[in-house]
């Protein structure tokens, strides 16, 4: 082993790997990418009301207690099917009204139990907000999650 | 000390140590959060916290990879850093970056991708400063010798510094930002940071373990080809459930799986390294942080990560306190314990005086180790309550979370242990000044042919 694995060769094969994984990396992006775009999430419009909302979402960092998708923190629930849990995905008014309800009700102040913080946001934030949800909700996530309860 | 210019490191030691004390009493801080939820809950919420706990974690680790080039390029290739004002020009940039981001999100003042919270001129400045690391250290290099140890560990640092790219890119279209943020967040710690752990880790067993230069080069070829081979297309493993292409789903279990390979072999690495080795280093706690880390990164990172890697388990794991339980120990045992071990190498050199408070320190190891590993099988036994109940049961996520609370409080436990450790640590290197130095024992008489 010692004589066919020389040092250089070593060298030469860890090059030469990394750059065809690249390659084949790059080549599966670029393919991702457009599924993206044109297939998981094109069941809804990019909407300036969606676009808003992930602004504000991205703004308060709600990341950072909540999980989407799966990914975040694992302090509160998961969001990316909040508006299935909620039965208002179908529904845009509902959708808003809900979660108005839901921020202006918060903190809870319930002693033990975690709190999330108030958030004084204005109409169209929240609606910016439900509609990112909503919007997030309809992505083709390959069936993930296993159930309503995120 | 060799080369005057190597002086540099002990100040990116310092600050990484200083953030590395902020980290931890952040993580603490947020644990104790689990326990008791209305504390500071007006205040200071949870997410705040945890991004300070995050973000110092990640900039005092990168902080010491810098240092620790500092340190190891001028012995490697025999010569003065190129300019040791940069090098200085670039820390005050990194700290201003730090204090600038930590102050405004107390103020409340952030972004909202998980780990990339910076304001915008601190991402520009973190940019800045690890363009003129690289100008510094690649002018360095090369002028000087050029060994395979600069050679990976320069390649790590360009590929990282280039993917913090995408952190500037964040589309619209949630799947699309998902997508892009792992090429860092993935990308650094299980492609190019493992670059930099295997030179770093090459360096630290030549000089601890005098074992011929050619066979160390050798292993650290193998390990960042089956580094990269597995890990970049490993990616895929994070990319099965956020709106991407089903194919993902055997890509990424199956390369996936092979990033245990580099973390094997890094343990295997460096166990062999000490049995053959015929040197016998004074400095005990820098070979046994060494030894540790190269272990508990294998367990951390290659079985903890393995255990949700294919899809058909992470379909249920996916984003439960599995995930933090693997977090945790992934990243205690690559990237804090190898950044310890270049600090128990290199301190005692740059402060002039023998490897003294050893026993300190090598306790500090236990208690830290010990604490992190409690933590992780807390967080596992959580993880698997909380996957059970709430993915396949399909209980709602708070009153799950209740049930669980027993294990939050004894992984607080947990991390009360690894706080004590770490300002232990970092007492160990910078206070106390009384000799006390661990003899060294009789070399390997028969070295392992
Ligand atoms: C030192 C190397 C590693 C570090 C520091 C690390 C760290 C992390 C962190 C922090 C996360 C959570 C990311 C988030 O916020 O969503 C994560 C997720 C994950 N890691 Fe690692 N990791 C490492 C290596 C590995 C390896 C080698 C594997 C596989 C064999 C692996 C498998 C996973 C998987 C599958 C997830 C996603 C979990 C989920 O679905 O929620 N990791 N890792
Ligand atoms: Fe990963």
């Amino acid at each position: 082993m010692a004589e066919i694995l020389t040092k250089s060769r070593a060298r030469n094969i860890f090059y030469g790997g990394s750059i065809f994984f690249v390659v084949i990396f790059v080549g599966m992006t670029v393919h991702s990418h457009r599924y993206v775009v044109q297939t998981s999430t094109a069941g809804m419009a990019l909407s300036e009301d969606v676009v808003h909302g992930k602004h504000v979402w991205e703004k308060h960092s709600c990341i950072n207690c909540h999980s989407l998708h799966g990914e975040g923190a694992y302090f509160a629930p998961e969001l990316g099917n909040v508006m299935t849990r909620w039965g208002v995905q179908d529904s845009p008014e509902d959708a808003f009204e809900f979660l108005k309800g839901w921020i202006e009700s918060q903190p809870s102040g319930v002693e033990g139990r975690r709190q999330m913080p108030r958030y004084d946001l204005a109409e169209e934030d929240i609606r910016g907000l439900a509609e990112f949800l909503r919007w997030a909700d309809q992505t083709d996530t390959q069936g993930w999650p296993p159930n309503d309860a995120g | 000390m060799k080369y005057q210019s190597q002086k540099v490191a002990l100040y990116y030691f310092l600050a990484a140590m200083a953030l590395f004390g902020i980290q931890v009493l952040g993580g603490l801080l947020a644990g104790w959060i689990y326990v008791s939820p209305n504390f500071l809950a007006e205040i200071l919420p949870f997410n705040v916290i945890r991004m300070i706990h995050t973000n110092a974690l990640i900039v005092w680790l990168l902080l010491g990879f810098f240092g620790a080039a500092y340190f190891l390029i001028p012995e490697e290739s025999e010569r003065e850093i190129w300019s040791t004002k940069l090098a200085y020009i670039q820390l005050v940039i990194l700290l201003v970056g730090t204090l600038g981001a930590v102050g405004s999100y107390l103020a409340g003042i952030h972004g909202g991708r998980e780990f990339l919270e910076q304001p915008l001129w601190v991402k520009f400045g973190i940019l800045v400063a690890a363009l003129i690391f690289l100008l510094n250290v690649s002018m360095t290099v090369l002028a000087g010798k050029k060994t395979a140890i600069t050679n990976v560990l320069l390649m790590g640092l360009w590929l990282l510094s280039l993917l913090w790219i995408f952190a500037f890119i964040n589309p619209d279209n949630l799947s699309l930002d998902k997508m892009y943020w792992w090429f860092v967040v993935h990308l650094w710690v299980e492609a190019t940071w493992e670059l930099v752990m295997a030179a770093i880790l090459a360096f630290l067993l030549l000089k601890l373990t005098g074992v011929d230069r050619e066979i160390v080069e050798k292993w650290l070829y193998v390990i960042v080809a089956t580094a990269l081979f597995s890990g970049i297309l490993g990616t895929g493993h994070h990319f099965y459930w956020i709106g991407l292409p089903g194919y993902w789903q055997w890509v990424g279990s199956i390369f996936s799986t092979f990033e245990v390979v580099p973390f094997f072999l890094m343990m295997s690495f460096a166990f062999v390294m000490v049995w053959k080795g015929r040197k016998n280093h004074p400095n005990k706690a820098a070979l046994l942080w060494s030894l540790g880390s190269s272990t508990v990164a294998f367990f951390g990172a290659g079985v903890w990560g393995f255990l949700h890697t294919l899809h058909g388990v992470n379909f249920y794991s996916h984003g439960t306190q599995i995930t933090a339980a693997h977090g945790h120990l992934a990243f205690y045992g690559a990237y804090v314990a190898l950044n310890l071990a270049v600090f128990s190498y290199a301190m005692p050199m740059l402060r002039e005086r023998a490897p003294y408070n050893q026993v300190l320190n090598m306790a500090s190891f236990w208690l830290m180790t010990g604490g992190m590993a409690f933590m992780t099988f807390v967080l596992t036994f959580a993880g698997t309550i909380q996957t059970h109940m709430q993915r396949v049961i399909g209980d709602y996520y708070m009153n799950v979370q209740e049930s669980l609370s027993v294990f939050f409080l004894m992984r607080f436990g947990a991390g009360t242990a690894v706080v004590i450790g770490a300002l232990l640590f970092i007492y160990s290197m910078l206070v106390v000044r009384k000799t006390e130095v661990i003899p060294p024992g009789s070399a390997n008489p028969v070295p392992g042919e």
